[in-house]
């Protein structure tokens, strides 16, 4: 009655996702200082091991032998449950991303995708909605002024973006038809131009979506509620040593979570961008490596941005959100209705 | 299995309403209110309601509670002060009431007969019925609630202004 | 699993609601209270759905919600321009109309 296989192979992918999450966070850490290196002109780290490959090992091994320093005014339990939070919500939202099509094995199609929910999108928006609370936790039980207005300007920030990530998404949603991501991919196959930022007619939601997405995940330009000379560290100024590395680490985590969105939602998922004459597991295995390369090079933007962009003021930011971004959405959301009900797209 | 997920959401609901309800630490509260808030969510998908306890987590559980705890951090707001004097009599009393209430309305449900759960025909609480319901036989709600929520907003932002 | 224990289950989250409004004393508080009762109302409403396989009782569940959230918004915006008059959200404080 209990389908053993089915748990079984569930956990096989939980277990293959979050492996392949870590060991690209990890990569992350070492990609970003070397990028940021060559675009200050300079070298990275490359010491440690052949091109600093084991730079990443280094210092996991750092954060995990340094002492931990807990502030003796600080609400114990909630300082220490915030970035498990962080971590948990960052995590959670990889559940509904596809990362490959359907394959065949031991007799039983197998989606390479961990939740395929009906309302899948939704998913997302909930994992990273609950985001927030780990930061909120950490700026207010630091019980310090740097923490509690970086928790508080970062709070904000989140959710008043959150609004224009969602309202950006409902274009492709309108497009499309559906909530699931595997549908949304799905109908992306084909040629390139079948993606829903170029042909699909999504082209300003996917800009929306991207600046938003920098501001969901505290990036650069959007990183005043955690740049050094402002605030000290934000929201984790008190935080040393693993649960420093755990905010570090959910912080990436969420920007691959909105790399793989954008990936999912707006630039045709795992396909490869044109047709391929073969079936079968070469043909997933291309797919499954063309997915982790445009999350790959997204991320690439993402640090690429960071060293480009001057940082936004706080008030300009929330201007940004509240008076630039969220009218446009709904245009956006305006102009896709039209353009679905005269079945352009 | 159902049996287990309903006694970890019933207990993780009552717990968190308790706490709620008695802590005097007001983020401590708010907190333990999100908790309660997505046990509800889980109440929500034993009932294979998917549709409504996704937006559970995102509208009260990802917004709501933290409006709340940002306000709550903004004006740096202390522990609530004690309860002022009645005792441990009134408070016992007031317990026994509540009680007698929660007893009543058992009462009212128990006799309410016995109805079951309907085998669901597929369809029940995914995102398409619920919005072909909401579009169709609820759509004058609906325009009207859309409304509501922008008097809302700009009562909002009019009331909590410093300066008009 | 039955509908009446999800039933009950909101009757005793209805009743913490309730003794959480009448015995708090931050106006913060009290508005989670009512938060607790609105959602305690819910899960009445989809059980009842869930009974009859019908959306109608998900639709009035959504409806509250919405009208939760607008009302949590204007709430602590009373409460936030109260503070800026007394200092303190305490309702024993708030009790004179006269300033």
């Amino acid at each position: 009655m209990i389908d053993w296989t089915g748990i079984l192979i569930t956990i096989v992918k939980i277990v293959v996702v979050i492996g392949g999450l870590m060991t690209g966070v990890a990569l992350m850490t070492l990609v970003e200082r070397r990028v940021s290196g060559v675009i200050q002109f300079r070298w990275g780290p490359n010491r440690v091991g052949p091109f600093g490959l084991l730079q990443p090992m280094a210092d996991g091994i750092k954060f995990l032998m340094k002492e931990e320093i807990i502030p003796r005014d600080a609400h114990r339990p909630i300082f220490i449950l915030a970035p498990a939070l962080s971590m948990i919500t960052a995590l959670a939202a990889f559940a509904v991303v596809p990362f490959g099509p359907t394959i065949e094995l031991f007799g039983r199609p197998i989606d390479l995708v961990i939740l395929d929910l009906d309302g899948g999108i939704l998913f997302a928006f909930a994992a990273t909605g609950l985001g927030v609370y780990g930061i909120v936790c950490a700026g207010w039980s630091s019980r310090s002024k740097y923490s509690l207005m970086g928790g508080l300007r970062s709070s904000a920030q989140m959710v008043s973006y959150e609004v224009a990530l969602a309202l950006s998404v409902v274009g492709v949603l309108a497009a499309s038809g559906t909530l699931r991501p595997t549908v949304i991919v799905e109908q992306q196959a084909g040629w390139f131009w079948n993606w829903n930022a170029l042909g699909g007619g999504q082209i300003l939601g996917f800009v929306l979506f991207v600046i938003a997405g920098f501001a969901e995940t505290n990036r650069l330009p959007f990183d005043l509620p955690e740049a050094e000379s402002e605030l000290v560290a934000g929201y984790h100024t008190e935080y040393s040593s693993m649960k420093f590395a755990m905010f570090f680490m959910a912080e990436y985590i969420a920007m691959f979570t909105i790399s793989s969105l954008a990936v999912t939602l707006f630039l045709g998922g795992y396909h490869l961008g044109f047709p391929l004459p073969f079936e079968g597991l070469p043909l997933v295995a291309l797919q499954v490596g063309t997915f982790m390369l445009k999350v790959g090079l997204f991320m690439f933007f993402f640090v690429w941005v960071r060293w480009t962009l001057p940082r936004l003021r706080y008030d300009q930011l929330m201007d940004l959100g509240w008076k630039r971004l969220f009218p446009l959405a709904l245009a956006n959301v305006f102009l896709t209705g039209l353009l679905v009900t005269f079945e352009v797209i | 299995m159902e049996l287990v997920a309903f006694v970890v959401l019933t207990t993780l609901a009552f717990v968190s309403g308790v706490v709620v309800v008695v802590h005097r630490n007001q983020i401590v509260a708010a907190l333990s209110l999100a908790a309660n808030l997505v046990a509800i969510a889980g109440f929500y998908l034993l009932l294979q309601a998917q549709f409504l306890a996704l937006l559970q987590v995102i509208v009260y559980a990802g917004a709501i509670m933290v409006l709340v705890l940002f306000v709550i951090m903004l004006l740096n707001l202390p522990d609530e002060a004690h309860r002022r004097g009645g005792g441990r009599v009134q408070g016992g009393l007031g317990l026994i009431l509540a009680g007698a209430f929660v007893v009543l309305l058992g009462l009212a449900i128990a006799r309410s007969g016995d109805g079951g759960f309907a085998s669901t025909s597929g369809g029940f609480g995914t995102v398409e019925s619920v919005g072909r319901a909401l579009f169709t036989r609820f759509f004058y709600a609906f325009e009207a609630i859309s409304l509501l929520l922008v008097v809302a907003m700009i009562g909002a932002v009019l009331l909590a202004k410093r300066r008009l | 699993m039955n509908p009446q224990w999800l039933l009950l289950v909101s009757a005793g989250l209805f009743t913490l609601g309730v003794i959480g409004v009448l015995t708090r004393r931050g106006a913060i508080t009290i508005l989670m209270s009512i938060e607790i009762m609105l959602n305690a109302a819910n899960l009445s409403f989809i059980t009842f759905a869930r009974m009859h396989d019908q959306p109608d009782g998900q639709i009035f569940a959504f409806f509250v919600m919405t009208l939760a959230a607008a009302e949590a918004a204007v709430g602590l915006a009373i409460v936030i321009a109260l503070f800026r008059l007394r200092e303190s959200t305490e309702v024993d404080e708030l009790k004179l109309m006269k300033w």
